[in-house]
């Protein structure tokens, strides 16, 4: 996948946006519903907006990157994982509280190359979070054999599971303690299954999502089976939108921005070991 | 209402800036502010030759503040006057270029390349970016060494007819007498503060959280400190002084220009807000209206006693 930024042109907005729901989702995840028209249309899988959580006070500062979990055409929804002061205090907002919304951000996956190609999905922990829409939509167009591979370090920590079987993926599990699925690193099982594509002489896709480590993993059993893989990455990140490149990461040529050159980046791209 | 101020030879429109590093080149901005309505745009520092930045995490979120080490990442001198330039020039708004350099040589080179006849409105001398290394200073940073800044301002005012204004750290025993040093040299303005040096830790993994180890603290935290060095450097130069640190608001402007400055640049809140610099230049067009001041310049260093 060449960078051509496609999606980081979509134009941006910065609005108030109503909450329509905010559950707790599982243990320490929630998922938050808001009210949007215009973005869902043009956001992709894989993009993320930039949420401002309060408008009292200057602490917390910054806004926070939250991928897009799923969207309609009139709501997208985000599910998050509390674990500082500002998800904190997103998940105390009530129905009909409001969140300042900045989005879509980013370049998301690039789901037309998919065509053909048998789909994997993998997804670490949190970050099942974006890839729970990239299926909805893949799955929507037609792309009836979409295998998931989901990694946790125990059974509380394994999101979407049922909903993405709902969806019609074949939804594979890998835990660190063994309390649900293969007791294991997630991309071990993937590492099995591509083989077995490569050896039968299909096409395969992989698109991963998670912490770097699996993602590093991920980008290797991908190269030596030369499998295309694209990956979304996490960074400290403050504008979003290109401006400060406070959230650089390095690549083969030299340092991007998780914010618009990515968050998905084609795996061989990636200089893992920086 | 009168918003204009002048500052050398040029007049801006109004005095609510967006400052270097923040703002990209503003083009990143387009889609949630009227780019002509920026008092003046303060473009990323650029040097003479390309620098690639530092290693990540390059930002880290702190109390009602930020730190940064992002290390003056950019493509260099002539890149920017080559694909930036007619962009730049497009907006139809002030624009000032921000340089810097390792030493006299490099920025004096970076601001002839920048430099040409009627562009840009002028031209920012970074001698206080923390998260590099000056040479040809008893210091880590120009800024920090009065008779450096001295020299360095003059060298780049013999080269070029821009006008100048030289940016300060504030991570000094004495800002006025680096003020008064870029004064003798010939600079047009003074602008301050950048950031303060600080750091985080992360106390589980008890590494640095950024990179460079440390950083630039920006934002709200360091206004009540850039206040003081605003109001310092004011009572000690002819010259005027760009006020600096943590704008929120229409109000901040206000406090800045009551300390001293002819103008503001705000930063870390376009971060936050891509849409700040338009708001706060109609919440301090409002205040003006509220207390019936007719030109926003009559503001400056007005603090009542």
């Amino acid at each position: 996948m060449t960078r051509d930024s496609r999606n980081a042109k979509i134009r941006k907005e910065l609005k108030k946006a109503q909450i329509v729901s905010n559950v707790q989702f599982c243990s320490d995840h929630f998922l938050m519903k808001l009210k949007m028209s215009g973005l869902p249309k043009r956001a992709v899988p894989g993009q993320f907006v930039n949420v401002k959580v309060t408008d009292q006070g200057t602490d917390p500062l910054l806004r926070i990157p939250l991928g897009i979990h799923t969207a309609t055409l009139e709501t997208i929804s985000l599910l998050y994982k509390t674990v500082g002061e500002g998800t904190e205090i997103l998940s105390s907002k009530r129905k009909g509280e409001s969140v300042d919304i900045l989005g879509p951000l980013g370049n998301g996956f690039d789901i037309s190359r998919a065509k053909g190609k048998k789909v994997f999905v993998v997804a670490g922990g949190h970050g099942t979070a974006p890839m729970y829409w990239l299926v909805e939509k893949l799955i929507r167009q037609g792309h009836n054999e979409v295998e998931c591979f989901l990694g946790a370090s125990s059974k509380n920590h394994i999101l979407c599971k049922e909903e993405m079987e709902k969806l019609g993926a074949k939804v594979h599990v890998a835990t660190e303690d063994g309390s649900l699925g293969f007791k294991g690193y997630v991309t071990k099982l993937v590492d099995e299954r591509i083989d077995e594509i490569s050896a039968s002489g299909e096409n395969g896709l992989i698109f991963g999502c998670g912490p770097k480590p699996m993602l590093e993993a991920l980008a290797k059993d991908a190269r030596m089976i030369g499998m295309p893989a694209q990956v979304s990455l996490d960074a400290y990140m403050a504008c979003g939108i290109g401006a400060c490149r406070g959230c650089a990461v390095k690549t083969k040529n030299g340092y991007k921005l998780v914010c618009s050159d990515g968050p998905v980046f084609d795996a061989q791209e990636i200089d893992w070991k920086a | 209402m009168d918003l204009k101020i002048k500052i050398g030879r040029t007049t801006y429109d109004n005095p609510v800036w967006v400052a270097s590093g923040t703002f990209g080149s503003g083009k990143e901005f387009e889609d949630f502010l009227e780019l002509k309505k920026v008092g003046a745009i303060v473009a990323k520092t650029v040097t003479l030759n390309a620098r690639e930045g530092n290693p990540p995490p390059r930002t880290v979120e702190t109390p009602s503040g930020m730190l940064n080490a992002i290390g003056l990442e950019n493509k260099g001198a002539a890149e920017l006057v080559a694909n930036t330039y007619p962009f730049l020039k497009r907006t139809g708004t002030k624009i000032v270029i921000s340089i810097s350099g390792a030493n006299k040589k490099e920025f004096v080179e970076c601001a002839d390349i920048v430099a040409e006849k009627n562009f840009p409105h002028a031209v920012e001398l970074n001698l206080s970016c923390p998260n590099v290394e000056h040479g040809g200073t008893k210091h880590r940073l120009i800024a920090q060494d009065a008779a450096a800044t001295e020299r360095l301002v003059k060298a780049v005012r013999r080269k070029i007819k821009c006008d100048l204004i030289a940016k300060l750290t504030p991570n000094v025993t004495d800002i006025t007498s680096i003020a008064m040093a870029a004064e003798a040299g010939g600079a047009d303005a003074v602008a301050l503060v950048n950031t303060y040096m600080g750091m985080a830790v992360d106390a589980e993994t008890r590494k640095p959280v950024l990179g460079n180890i440390a950083g630039g603290l920006s934002g709200p935290a360091i206004k009540p400190m850039a206040l003081k060095a605003v109001r310092d450097a004011y009572l000690a130069v002819k010259i005027p002084v760009i006020g600096i640190g943590g704008i929120m608001k229409g109000t901040d402007v206000v406090e800045f220009m009551l300390c001293g400055a002819t103008a503001v640049q705000v930063g870390t809140v376009n971060l936050v807000d891509p849409a700040g610099q338009g708001r706060i230049l109609r919440e301090f067009e409002t205040y003006l209206k509220r207390h019936r001041v007719k030109k926003a310049k009559d503001l400056i260093g007005k603090l009542k006693g």
